[in-house]
């Protein structure tokens, strides 16, 4: 039949009844099959012959998996197969961790996100990913099913680079959990793109502070950057800086020159890494102001 | 590769068809059931003009799979327009001059449908944001954006 593009090429469609079933048939598949949510990822690598998988195991319908939950104490845990829209509308999202539905609301476009899912730009693992630096921020952690039984996945330690991760052969990713949000947090996530909306990121800064009588400044950040590192990216000696003085404005300013220097990125059709090095400075310092105004705003 | 047999109902009829593992929505409603006014613009979730409302909610019928569609409820731009009358969408394209070409037609009046259900009175920046996944090369989007605009009035008018 005559199609204008390439359409996908072959494969078998697979959805096990479980997670053991899921899990044992990856094991059982090792570079032939891949777990598949939205396929926003996988479709692409495929028509463009990168990937060349056998199975395609759907695990989108098992247990836990299209589920958002919220408790005071708990936090938040979202099923690895809920798509972006539904974490940007989420009440619960919105009242707890409004940065991560920005981070969200920023992917692609409506349509997209109707398939499009957290824990799929997360195993992605591409530096550019959007929700990845919120999810970093909050210190999620990712519950995850392999041959031997469920285990949980800090993010900090989860990137191994572009497209690499720790999980192995049978693993499957079956929700995201979200401690409860550090009180009085405020978040901001900056995405400077090609386009105003709608392209992935030249660079993605996240940014989140809070109170914490813990830290010299009685402050802390965290800030993750996207595009800048094979991996997402946290500017260790940016965030030192806002922990360890009192914050002012040049503080502010000093900050953000050391998360410029700690990224080290590349040139890409997206951008030069001169470019991505100077706006990292710039927005992550557009970010502190925004963050620390309303941080000081509450105080006050 | 495995055939799957599916059930579905496109624009409120019941269908049965036997699909590739490898088979889109896209490809299979322009393939298999003719429904040709879903366009394939890129078949790569970039451009809209293949986007169709799948349980209410607005897709690229290009980033998923047919045999993932067992027992969805599907509308196309063939099942917009209800008893030979037009959706207030399209009635506002016409009359806003927002066609062209057409390409991206159907896809900016299922996205455009899509937003008012969820969100009946949108501004203009909110109409910007649903329809950033519609590339127009024609039109400008000026005209497209003026025509969801004034479908929001026709349907607030409507249920007075
Ligand atoms: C047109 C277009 C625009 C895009 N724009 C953006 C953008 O603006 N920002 C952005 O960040 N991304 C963007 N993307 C990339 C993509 O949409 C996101 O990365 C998305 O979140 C991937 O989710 P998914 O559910 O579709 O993943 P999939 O494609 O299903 O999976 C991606 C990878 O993760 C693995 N995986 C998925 N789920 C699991 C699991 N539960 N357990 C283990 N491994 C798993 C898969 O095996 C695969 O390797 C865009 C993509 C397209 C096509
Ligand atoms: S054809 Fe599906 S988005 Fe272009
Ligand atoms: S009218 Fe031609 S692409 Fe929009």
């Amino acid at each position: 039949m005559h199609s204008a593009h390439p359409g996908l090429p072959e494969f078998d469609y697979v959805k096990p009844a479980s997670l053991a079933e899921a899990s044992a048939f990856l094991k059982a598949h090792v570079g032939e099959a891949r777990p598949f949510m939205g396929g926003t990822d996988t479709f692409v690598r495929m028509r463009d012959g990168f990937w060349k998988e056998k199975y395609l195991v759907d695990v989108k319908h098992l247990e836990g998996m299209q589920d958002i939950t919220y408790d005071p104490a708990a936090g938040l845990v979202i099923g690895a197969a809920v798509n972006m829209n539904r974490v940007v509308a989420s009440p619960l999202v919105k009242e707890h961790y409004p940065l991560l539905a920005e981070a969200a609301h920023s992917v692609a476009s409506y349509q997209l996100r109707t398939r499009a899912t957290i824990v799929g730009n997360i195993c992605n693992a591409s530096p550019a990913g959007d929700t990845t630096g919120a999810c970093i921020a909050f210190d999620a952690r990712l519950k995850v099913h392999g041959v031997d039984g469920f285990r949980f996945e800090p993010l900090q330690t989860f990137f191994k680079g572009p497209g690499k991760t720790v999980l192995q052969p049978g693993d499957i990713v079956v929700s995201i959990h979200f401690p409860p949000a550090p009180r009085g947090a405020q978040g901001k996530y900056i995405k400077l793109g090609r386009n105003a909306i709608g392209d992935l990121s030249i660079v993605g800064i996240t940014v989140l502070g809070y109170p914490d009588a813990s830290s010299s400044s009685g402050y802390r950040f965290k800030i993750a950057l996207a595009s800048v590192a094979p991996t997402p990216f946290v500017p260790a000696p940016a965030e030192a800086l806002l922990a360890e003085k009192t914050i002012t404005p040049a503080l502010l300013e000093e900050a953000a020159q050391a998360a410029m220097d700690a990224c080290k990125p590349i040139d890409d059709v997206r951008s030069s890494a001169v470019y991505r090095k100077a706006m990292v400075r710039n927005l992550t310092h557009k970010a502190l102001v925004d963050v620390w105004g309303r941080l000081s705003a509450a105080a006050r | 590769m495995s055939l799957h047999r599916i059930n579905l109902k496109i624009n409120g009829v019941a269908e049965q068809v036997d699909v590739a593992s490898n088979t889109t929505l896209l490809q299979m409603l322009r393939d298999r059931l003719a429904l040709t006014g879903t366009k394939n613009g890129c078949a790569a979730g970039e451009c809209g003009a293949c986007t169709v409302m799948l349980n209410g909610e607005p897709i690229n019928s290009c980033m998923i799979l047919a045999v993932e569609c067992e027992g969805a409820d599907l509308v196309t731009i063939e099942g917009l327009a209800k008893d030979g009358q037009l959706d207030v969408v399209q009635q506002a394209i016409i009359d806003q001059g927002g066609v062209q070409c057409g390409f991206c037609t159907p896809g900016i009046l299922i996205s455009a449908r899509a937003l008012l259900n969820r969100n009946p009175d949108p501004t203009d920046y909110e109409i910007r944001d649903a329809l950033v996944g519609n590339l127009c090369r024609c039109t400008g989007y000026v005209p497209i954006i003026a025509a969801v605009k004034q479908a929001a009035q026709m349907q607030k008018q409507a249920a007075q």
